[in-house]
């Protein structure tokens, strides 16, 4: 891939994050975030990991944040963009921010790893089909797992849900 | 020719491609609404628009050549642009400018990984040859909710917000069973490729009527082949996948009987009740290119795509073969013209429906979705899962 779509990506990604803490309408925030997942799922795809990228837009921006907007809209959230920011809160976000990215920083360019050329992948990677393979034969047991719980958290969605009704 | 025109060649086959399936989408676009118009005229027993035509007046001749209104789409869309562009001073206007063209943009989106031909010249009729077309197609389609649910937010109206949630709310319900009835067609063809998908069909068989590759031979021996118990037995969930597919396409796009998001005697309009000219006309047609894009996964994924059986009988034997761009480039353009024959039919079909069938109530809408479909899919997905245990390709 040029660099030139990838600095573009990238940034409209980091752009877009920032805009998700710093707009005041909940809405805009939610939307901010839509963008940057597609931001992120343009990277995976440029990384030639098609069925990431696809996927991230499928369930992140598809699913899971049109559930977030339709929750935010419903309820109508007025208080939150009336809310002042205080110096405080400010100055401690950026603090912290700012020491976890130079953290980063320093342990990724301590990594030799990191300064190495990607090898060339051979054509064009099946990357389904190796997912597949992958999670029904090496992680078959932690994935049978993880859809238990996930069954478990449904029916306790329904279960609660259901009772609030009475 | 220079030589740094040279690196970026490649690029000009996919231009012409992505020019012309966009103006072809959008000229069945506007013939769509002409079409809809006709057929429900035909319903109705009216008469439908039949007098834009050539305006030979103009020209110094005594009368218009109507031509049965087939420019009515033409003064349609220059009504549309001309109108006064409205902005309520209630709504919010970023996302209210925003709305309509996230409405058309995924609806357009979709159709790039759509195979509309089989091959011309060598090179392969679909936009984006990607592996996992079928996903990007459901990936896109999902983003496709955002246009209708901000219209209806921005706008600042109950009307609109009412039927933005309900048109949100039956998208992300229908979505569900929607990708879950395809299931048993991935599970079968082990495919996500859809160019692989309808070359798959074209041999063995379309995924609806799985005896398109039949061939009967009767000297010198008996022999039938391309129907075998395998395919009868699959025929079941496939047709079931078909009705629950189809079903959804119909919710997906808000089409009637599901249009409750714009039922006009409750909610005026629906989402799209406070734009005006261009905007409104964007929402139109997206949802126009959505159901054609709609019709054009039905095909790729039941109806063979661009394959058409031809019947050639040879040495004894009546069989159903396949031709395509390889063989000379007047397959090549039969294959995009069946592709576009059977797409059409299928528009047409949808109207028929749109103008038949009365409106669903909210209630039986989400039942169906979430008690009948997505149960029928999964035990569908059972269904074909266990078909393949005994009769493995």
């Amino acid at each position: 891939m040029s660099p030139a779509l990838f600095w573009f990506f990238s940034l409209m990604m980091i752009a877009f994050a920032i805009l998700v803490v710093v707009k005041r309408n909940p809405v805009a925030s939610a939307l901010s975030l839509v963008v940057s997942f597609i931001g992120l799922a343009a990277l995976f795809v440029s990384l030639d990991a098609y069925f990431i990228g696809t996927i991230q837009i499928l369930v992140y921006a598809g699913a899971v944040m049109v559930l977030f907007l339709f929750i935010i809209m419903l309820l109508d959230l007025k208080a939150e963009e009336k809310r002042v920011v205080t110096a405080a809160p400010l100055i401690g976000g950026i603090v912290v921010g700012f020491t976890f990215l130079t953290l980063l920083i320093r342990v990724l360019a301590g990594n030799a790893n990191g300064k190495l050329p990607m090898p060339a992948l051979p054509g064009p990677v099946d990357d389904v089909k190796r997912v597949g393979e992958l999670l029904f034969s090496q992680y078959n047991l932690p994935l049978q797992i993880i859809g238990t719980l996930l069954l478990v958290a449904t029916v306790g969605v329904v279960v609660l849900s259901k009772r609030e009704l009475k | 020719m220079p030589d740094f025109i040279q690196p970026w060649l490649f690029l000009l086959p996919i231009i012409i491609k992505v020019v012309v399936v966009f103006a072809v989408v959008m000229g069945l676009v506007a013939y769509a609404s002409l079409a809809e118009r006709k057929v429900s005229a035909f319903i109705q027993d009216r008469v439908g628009p039949n007098r834009v035509g050539l305006p030979l007046t103009l020209l110094g001749f005594k009368k218009d050549l109507a031509i049965g209104g087939l420019f009515q789409p033409l003064a349609d869309g220059l009504k549309f642009l001309l109108k006064e562009d409205l902005t309520p001073g209630h709504v919010k206007p970023f996302y209210y400018w925003l709305a309509p063209a996230l409405t058309v943009v995924p609806a357009l989106l979709t159709i790039a990984a759509v195979p509309f031909g089989s091959t011309l010249f060598g090179y392969k009729m679909v936009v984006a040859d990607i592996n996992v077309g079928f996903l990007f197609v459901f990936a896109i389609a999902s983003v496709g909710v955002y246009g209708i649910v901000m219209a209806g937010w921005s706008s600042n109206s109950k009307y609109s917000f009412l039927g933005g949630v309900r048109s949100s709310a039956q998208m992300i319900s229908y979505e569900l069973s929607m990708g879950l009835s395809l299931v048993p067609l991935l599970l079968v063809m082990g495919e996500l490729n859809l160019g692989k998908i309808v070359e798959y069909q074209a041999w063995h068989g379309w995924t609806l009527l799985p005896f398109t590759d039949l061939r009967i031979q009767w000297s010198p021996h008996w022999e039938i082949s391309g129907l075998n118990w395998r395919e009868i037995l699959l025929w079941i969930p496939m047709l079931i996948s078909f009705v629950i597919f189809t079903t959804a396409v119909f919710a997906e796009t808000n089409r009637a009987p599901f249009d409750l998001p714009e039922s006009e005697t409750e909610l005026v309009g629906g989402y799209h009740t406070e734009y005006s000219s261009m905007k409104f006309a964007c929402f139109f047609m997206g949802e126009y290119a959505a159901m054609i894009t709609g019709c054009a996964l039905i095909t790729t994924l039941f109806l063979g795509g661009w394959h058409l059986p031809i019947p050639i009988i040879h040495d004894g034997a009546f069989s159903l073969q396949t031709r395509t761009g390889d063989h000379g480039t007047l397959w090549g353009i039969l294959n995009i013209l069946t592709f576009l024959g059977k797409v059409i039919f299928l528009v047409i079909f949808f109207m028929f429906v749109r103008w038949t069938l009365p409106r669903f109530r909210y209630d039986q809408l989400m039942r169906l979705g979430w008690v009948w479909f997505f149960e029928i899919a999964l035990a569908n997905i059972v269904l074909v899962a266990v078909l393949l245990a005994f009769f493995p390709k």
